[in-house]
């Protein structure tokens, strides 16, 4: 039996794996992924400092000042109970934009006559900002969680679905070839196949949701809601032009976000998706 | 199987006026010039698209849709790329039990030379490892017949003679019906029983040219050379590199 060795070309699997030399400076190597980005910040938050003590503002913050907001958020207990707000909302509404979404998506995308009649409806929809929403939402939710929660979730169900109908349109007719090829049914078809070929522009589309949904937080939280990190800055202004508490807020929503993004990025790490992200970067 | 006289497209005329039959068992090559419209029938005849007119039948039955007693190799990215190699051979034994999967899968992933591959995924392979999946994926669903386009035209030289070569041989213990496309002359003398020869758009079967000739094929015997330069001729090829067509 003829082995393939001498054609086999295994492509790397991780960058940990990799036999060539480790210089430093490259950029998958320790100092890369850490020491950059954490000097990138030191240099960042220097520059910050010294641009407020030089303007002379007293009312914007230096980091000094936010840092020790933060401290007086944890102090008070404040800090932990805010962010678990945010993110019970965000999740809530993210859920129920992927649970509706992306079998939405996949529906539109596959029958043409379904993506003729309701496309026209999303792509008037998609544009009307979450912000122009919030009458709309107190009116049908009054004051309570479901209102911001509905605008995160409009905020997110729109590039999800969107881009599931654009993976379902654009995927490889040769797949679906194959599969009628074995006489699959068009249940099979979908789960097995559509799904599948589908799956890491879904995934791509769910990440760019997150990133909106985190995003639209602080106007969702500008309807009389008493927690969550919206309504830390909202208030911390309003109520004695807290700023170093606005930006306690903003740095918060802002290393949250990038963890959330981190999280989502490790499902791209899946065998079952990682074929779809093959490029220049492994 | 036969499929007597068609045409396919509306516009433009593709195919005119094919018919051919095909014997169980046999291996019979495509062959014709870019664009003529052979992958167009072999889509046909595979249920894949319909003809304007005419009529594909498969032991009497006319066909209809693709069916898994056909099984069609694509020229590439046929393989599932989420699936593993195991997986994706494994994937025409939905009806199987688990064992007997388990013992086809492995019995087709070693006829094609891919054994020690089972966990890797498409992605990690080379074109011509992909390949091998994927006639690996037809086999293990025991067809009647395999429809090949131009399964090794994504390959280099090298690969593309090893890879008639291990075909040849599976063919041969197999037994199964082979219709293949490919835009390759030589390949074709190198593998088929018969081989419809194709004029260009709108194609029709020119000629069709028996090779009677034993296998193993020697590159270098007259018998070779003689079927390869008649081919040539139907087709309009000059044997000189650099010379223009013969009219």
């Amino acid at each position: 039996m003829n082995s393939p060795g001498a054609e086999a070309v295994v492509e790397q699997r991780s960058t940990s794996a990799t036999p060539r030399p480790r210089r430093i400076g490259d950029p998958d190597s320790l100092l890369g992924r850490i020491v950059r980005p954490v000097g990138m910040a030191a240099f960042f938050l220097t520059a910050w400092g010294l641009a407020v003590r030089w303007s002379g503002s007293d009312l914007f913050p230096t980091p000094g000042n936010v840092a020790s907001g933060i401290v007086e958020l944890i102090q008070k207990g404040l800090l932990l109970k805010y962010i678990v707000a945010s993110v019970f909302r965000v999740s809530w509404g993210f859920t129920l934009a992927v649970a509706l979404g992306v079998p939405l998506g996949l529906v539109l995308g596959w029958y043409s006559r379904a993506f003729q009649a309701f496309n026209p409806f999303i792509q008037i929809l998609r544009p009307i900002s979450p912000i122009a929403w919030i009458p709309v939402a107190i009116l049908w939710f009054g004051v309570s969680d479901a209102a911001p929660i509905f605008l995160i979730f409009l905020a997110s169900v729109f590039p999800i679905t969107v881009a599931t109908i654009a993976a379902v349109q654009n995927m490889q007719l040769v797949y679906l070839r194959a599969a009628q090829n074995f006489g699959l049914s068009t249940s099979e078809l979908f789960r097995q196949v559509i799904l599948r070929a589908c799956l890491p522009q879904i995934i791509t589309g769910i990440r760019i949701a997150l990133g909106v949904a985190w995003l639209v937080v602080v106007a969702a939280e500008m309807i009389a809601v008493n927690s969550g990190l919206g309504y830390l800055i909202i208030d911390a202004r309003n109520a004695g032009k807290r700023y170093d508490l606005v930006v306690a807020g903003m740095v918060m929503i802002g290393l949250i976000g990038l963890v959330l993004d981190l999280l989502v990025r490790q499902l791209e790490k899946f065998d079952e998706v990682r074929w779809g992200y093959i490029g220049r970067r492994k | 199987m036969r499929f007597p006289g068609k045409r396919a497209g509306d516009e433009i005329a593709v195919l005119e006026n094919v018919n051919a039959d095909v014997s169980r068992g046999e291996f019979v090559c495509i062959v014709g010039p870019s664009g003529c419209g052979k992958s167009t029938l072999l889509n046909i005849v595979a249920g894949f698209l319909k003809a304007t007119s005419g009529e594909v039948t498969v032991e009497g039955q006319p066909v209809q849709h693709p069916d898994p007693r056909r099984i069609f190799v694509f020229q590439e990215n046929g393989v599932f790329p989420w699936l593993n190699v195991h997986e994706n051979v494994g994937f025409g034994l939905r009806r199987e039990t688990h064992n007997e999967r388990q013992h086809i899968i492995a019995r087709y992933i070693d006829m094609v030379g891919l054994g020690g591959f089972e966990a890797a995924y498409p992605h990690e392979l080379s074109g011509g490892m992909r390949q091998r999946v994927e006639i690996a994926r037809a086999l293990a669903a025991n067809p009647d017949i395999i429809y090949m386009d131009e399964p090794f035209g994504a390959l280099d030289f090298l690969t593309r003679l090893k890879m008639r070569t291990d075909l040849v041989r599976i063919w041969q213990s197999e037994k199964k019906t082979i219709l293949f496309v490919t835009h390759d002359i030589e390949e074709a003398v190198q593998l088929a029983d018969r081989i419809l020869v194709m004029t260009a758009r709108p194609a029709t079967v020119q000629d069709v040219v028996d090779i009677d000739l034993p296998r193993p094929r020697h590159l270098d015997s007259a018998g070779y050379l003689e079927k390869r330069d008649r081919i040539f001729q139907l087709m309009g090829m000059s044997l000189r590199v650099g010379e223009t067509a013969v009219a």
